[in-house]
């Protein structure tokens, strides 16, 4: 830890939002309320693919207590434009016909129609009574299949972008992405060893445990307020303006606190449905999602395919490797294909690299981000095709990594070049770890895989605010998904030199701070954490400003030192160091409040490298897995709180073993999900898993004043491949397809030993 | 926007009449773990709601002696759980009960739901069916007993008639060398619906198997008793040869579906798989072989 250089940062107070949080006063997405608030409701497509051919609502809005209907008709239509939204990209076009359908609906689930009544069982009676007139198309879910020239077209303007030249015909394929490094004929050329395979993975839900919830209300002068669980109030505002028409500063959004996020609440569903019928109804409109809803209509991240070919030659240098990535998108364009091709080979120093990604849509719901979107499935196929590479060397899977890892200085297939980076440091606390050092135990087999994310920075803002008894504030902008509140805070009083608890953060709202990105892409701690720590400093110069005031001295004259104004040197003179509590008791008198401000657009984001261990059994007779022993290294920067970045490797990992044994959404013959609740999509429950051991290893990012790195997405993508590695060296059989379910790995067993099939 | 009835009455007789009066819509909440989830999800829209853990004798576990016991159908499983007696008797009609959901759904749930919601995947009942157990069933004409295998008749589809409810479970004495276990299968370790769940009750005599009776769940539309299973395991000293007959029959059984939980071809091998396991657990707890 970074414990001895800092008083402050790497220590583990309580989080600021602990208590509240355990003691149930925190109040989450569907705790608020207003007085006349109606329910909403959403009507949603029974179908996969089908043209609305009329919606009929006067049944409806004469049941009495029904006070508003929308459908698309209540939406303006939105020009074909692209903006960023967490890490991925959203277009308008698309977006509002997500939120509502248009033309046709795309997925089963898809919002037709919406109601608010005065009560629920109104509302729900109300959505029975709007008559929708569909005509039902042909449908496709799979990725494979929505690529093929005769499958059911989802969108008649889709051309491939990318290709040239352009093709004539629409198509399922919006885009092609190519990456290129060296020369990879010639790479494959050198290889004496070439390993090949195909793999494929399921769409996977984030999982979070609160489900959306908005409160809207709209005012007849044309304010609105919304609340609402989200990873991105300012993004919230953002579309709503867009696709409601309505100027953003008449918008405040106040984020509550959140049940869960992981990428998936960095978009609209509900917000500007609830704020249309607020504005029809005249009364505030409060609106909350079932399990059923969140799993059939919210972002998923992709299932998709992954062809990897690796070269190498026989001391374990890999000399050519390439990948052909194609990930499901949703009804609309926009999977993130493009981190998943970026993300393949990074964590490797490859002369010659070749990667092809596809996004493709299908008639399942838009994906969303999920932790370090598309990464993890581009490493299940590369960290496995790594591990065969291993196998097929006789060679330690930790070694033939270290002899290939990137380094600073290693030119990425995707263009930028590598400053400080801790991936062979992780490759090496790996190695050297206890876990790693002892043999697995009887029974168990072991796997290892590493992973790879950029992290992000972008827009942040925060304020400094020193109250009248010279406690402090922290204001910023971004809802707090991991702990954020305490690492700004004890960034703060690092940077002040006061006790953490005189540091109180507070999350602001849309029109109480200024402009901040949303929480995703591991980047609050880093950029909002940079804005935090350039407030502060802008608070102190003024604090300077005011003990020079105060001694009649030239504010360079002083020094900032252990929480106090110190004389700069003796030459100053001689001077009693004035403490906040004593600056802030005058600062009446010395030039009014005390704040400090700071904005900006954050650059050099540090990647981040994981490497994890695990040991499991694999039960032949049944398929069960079950996970004795899990590491997670990784390189965190710095380790601002260790216990919160501990706990999002911790959550990381498991999240990226459910997706490995048994996450995945299972559709019908009619492309209706089969399984839209917690029963029957399989997440991992706390006794299914070992506790996470975890090995935080420290390479500070040199672009960021406490060497901070991202260290939220990492965790999620290493684990597939450590799951399935550990299960190959178990029973001998390499599976490529996830996940790795008991029915599915029984059939391999039995496949592979028919004697056993037939006793 | 329908109204409920709810009521709670304290004789068996009254809730027989509040369900009579229902007219087909009256629903029995015993734990309320099945039907509240089922009314939250718009699965049923019951007219009368008649809570019956203020009957006595549905909410008692009497001990008979000689390992015989009579539960009420609203027990708690985790008042089962907490039955020294009764978890020493019938160890795997005890674990079958208490597998079912949460530590906090064990702390409603009852046997009596668990097979009155008639799931083929029912945890309780195919240790119930091993166990033998007879089930009291109260209703406008009396009391009748009947063998608890004959209660489901399909998904969600029992015997009863109207008006009729299950009081209790009568488990029965048996010799000593007897015992019961029951496992089942989920993908997780806990908080999971069986892909096949497996019970058997058995007594062994020096090191041989006299008496043996298989449950077997989630692998046709009703929870089935396998009476070949068990007679392949009587006479015989659980041997590899005697388990894979019992297993072979077990397999024989089974009509299960392709679904999101399992295929046909799965759930037939886990039948077998399960049939052995439990077995073992049974004659270990029965004295060894």
């Amino acid at each position: 830890m970074s414990k001895g250089k800092y008083k402050w940062i790497g220590t583990r107070p309580d989080r600021p939002d602990g208590a509240d949080k355990v003691t149930g006063r925190a109040r989450f997405g569907a705790d608020f309320n207003m007085p006349g608030q109606l329910v909403g409701k959403v009507l949603r497509s029974p179908h996969a693919h089908a043209v609305i051919k009329s919606i009929d609502a006067s049944a409806a809005l004469a049941l009495p207590g029904v006070k508003a209907v929308v459908s698309a008709v209540d939406f303006p239509d939105q020009p074909n434009l692209i903006v960023p939204t967490g890490e991925m990209q959203v277009n308008l076009r698309d977006i509002t016909r997500n939120v509502m359908a248009r033309e046709k609906a795309l997925y089963e689930g898809h919002p037709v129609a919406a109601v608010a009544a005065t009560t629920e069982a109104v509302a729900k009676a109300a959505l029975d009574l709007i008559k929708v007139e569909y005509e039902v198309l042909p449908h496709v879910i799979d990725v494979a299949d929505a690529m093929k020239e005769d499958a059911p077209i989802l969108h008649d303007h889709l051309i491939t972008e990318g290709v040239k030249p352009a093709p004539t015909k629409p198509s399922n394929i919006a885009k092609r992405i190519d990456n290129l490094k060296g020369d990879i004929e010639a790479g494959f050329k050198q290889a004496e060893i070439v390993v090949e395979r195909h793999y494929t993975t399921q769409a996977v839900h984030q999982g979070y445990i609160e489900p959306h919830a908005t409160l809207a209300s709209a005012a007849e002068d044309g304010q609105i307020q919304l609340w609402s669980t989200t990873q991105g109030h300012f993004q919230v505002r953002g579309f709503c303006s867009r696709l409601l028409n309505i100027e953003t500063s008449q918008i405040r959004v106040t984020p509550t606190e959140i049940g869960g996020g992981f990428g998936g609440k960095t978009v609209v569903y509900l917000e500007p449905i609830a704020v249309r019928l607020s504005q029809k109804s005249g009364k505030p409109v409060k609106m909350v999602m079932s399990r059923d809803e969140v799993f059939r209509a919210s972002g998923p991240a992709p299932g998709g395919t992954v062809h990897v070919k690796i070269g190498a030659k026989r001391d374990g240098t890999i000399v050519a490797a390439e990948c052909t990535i194609a990930l499901q998108a949703g009804a609309f364009p926009g999977s993130p294909v493009g981190p998943a091709c970026w993300t393949s080979f990074a964590c490797y120093d490859i002369p010659n690299i070749k990667v092809v990604g596809y996004d493709v849509v299908s008639n399942r719901p838009k994906v969303a981000a999920y932790r370090a979107p598309g990464a993890p499935i581009s490493a299940w196929g590369v960290e496995s095709t790594v591990d065969i590479l291993a196998q097929e060397l006789r060679m330690d899977p930790i070694d033939l990594r270290l002899k290939n890892a990137a380094k600073k200085g290693t030119k990425t297939s995707y263009g930028p070049t590598f400053d400080t980076i801790g991936f062979v440091e992780t490759l090496e606390a790996a190695k050297a770890s206890e876990h790693y050092k002892s043999k697995p135990r009887a029974g168990m087999s072991r796997g290892v895989a590493a992973g790879f994310w950029f992290n992000v920075g972008a827009d942040s803002s925060a304020a400094a605010h020193v109250a009248e008894d010279g406690t402090v504030t922290i204001i910023s902008g971004n809802p707090d998904i991991g702990g954020s509140r305490a690492s700004l805070a004890l960034m703060a009083a690092e940077e002040l030199g006061v006790d953490y608890s005189k540091v109180r953060p507070v999350i602001a709202d849309t029109s109480s701070i200024g402009f901040n990105f949303v929480t995703g892409g591991s980047r609050v701690t880093f950029a909002t954490g940079l804005a935090v720590v350039n407030s502060v400093r802008d608070m102190i110069r003024e604090l300077k400003v005011r003990a020079a005031k105060t001694w009649g001295v030239d504010p360079d004259g002083v020094i900032w030192e252990d929480g106090c104004a110190k004389p700069a040197g003796s030459n100053v003179g001689e001077f009693e160091p004035l403490s906040l509590a004593q600056l802030a008791a005058t600062a009446g008198r010395t030039g009014g409040p005390i704040n400090g401000h700071a904005q900006l657009n954050a650059q050099g984001a540090g990647p981040g490298f994981g490497v994890h261990i695990v040991d499991l059994a694999v039960d032949r007779d049944t398929g069960i897995v079950t996970v004795d022993r899990y590491t997670a290294a990784q390189d965190v920067g710095t380790a601002i709180h260790p216990s919160y970045v501990e706990g999002q490797l911790q959550g990381g990992a498991v999240q990226g073993v459910g997706w490995a044994l048994n996450e995945e959404y299972i559709y019908g013959s009619k492309g209706r999900l089969d399984n839209a609740g917690f029963l029957d999509y399989r997440m991992p429950v706390a006794s299914d898993l070992p506790m996470i051991e975890t090995i935080l290893v420290e390479v500070p990012n040199p672009h960021h004043p406490y060497g901070v790195r991202g260290v939220g997405e990492v965790p999620i993508v290493p684990p597939l491949a450590a799951v399935g590695n550990a299960v190959a060296r178990s029973t001998g059989i390499r599976l490529t397809d996830l996940p790795l379910s008991p029915p599915r790995l029984s059939a391999a067993i039995d496949a592979a030993t028919p004697r056993m099939a037939a006793e | 926007m329908n109204d409920i009835r709810y009521s709670a009455p304290h004789t068996i007789d009254e809730a027989v009449g509040a369900l009579l009066a229902a007219k087909g819509t009256g629903r029995i909440l015993a734990g309320g773990t099945d039907l509240l989830v089922q009314m939250k999800a718009g699965m049923a829209l019951p007219g009368a709601i008649i809570d019956v853990k203020n009957i006595v004798e549905m909410s008692a576990i009497e001990d008979k002696g000689g390992g015989a016991f009579r539960v009420g159908a609203a027990v708690s499983g985790a008042r089962i759980g907490e039955h020294a007696a009764l978890k020493k008797a019938w160890p795997g009609v005890v674990e079958a009960i208490n597998l079912i959901g949460s530590k906090q759904i064990q702390g409603r749930a009852s046997p009596g739901g668990n097979l009155c919601n008639a799931s083929p995947a029912a945890d309780s009942v195919p240790a119930l069916i091993a166990a033998g157990a007879i089930v009291a069933v109260h209703g406008p004409n009396g009391r009748r007993e009947v063998a608890v295998e004959k209660i489901q008749i399909g998904p969600g589809k029992t015997s009863l008639q109207p008006g009729e409810i299950v009081v209790s479970f009568s488990l029965p004495a048996r010799p000593a060398g007897s015992s019961d276990a029951y496992l089942r299968l989920i993908p997780r370790t806990e908080m999971d619906i069986a892909v096949v769940g497996c019970g058997v009750s058995l007594t062994m005599k020096d090191g041989v198997c006299t008496a043996a009776r298989v449950g077997l769940g989630a692998v046709a539309p009703t929870v089935m008793l396998v009476e070949a299973a068990g007679a392949a395991l009587v006479g015989s000293k659980l041997d590899a040869e005697a388990l894979e007959k019992a297993a072979a029959a077990c397999r024989a059984v089974c009509k299960p579906i392709n679904d999101k939980r399992g295929t046909i071809v799965y759930r037939t091998k886990i039948a077998g798989v399960l049939l052995k396991r439990v077995a073992a657990i049974a004659a270990e707890r029965a004295g060894g072989r």
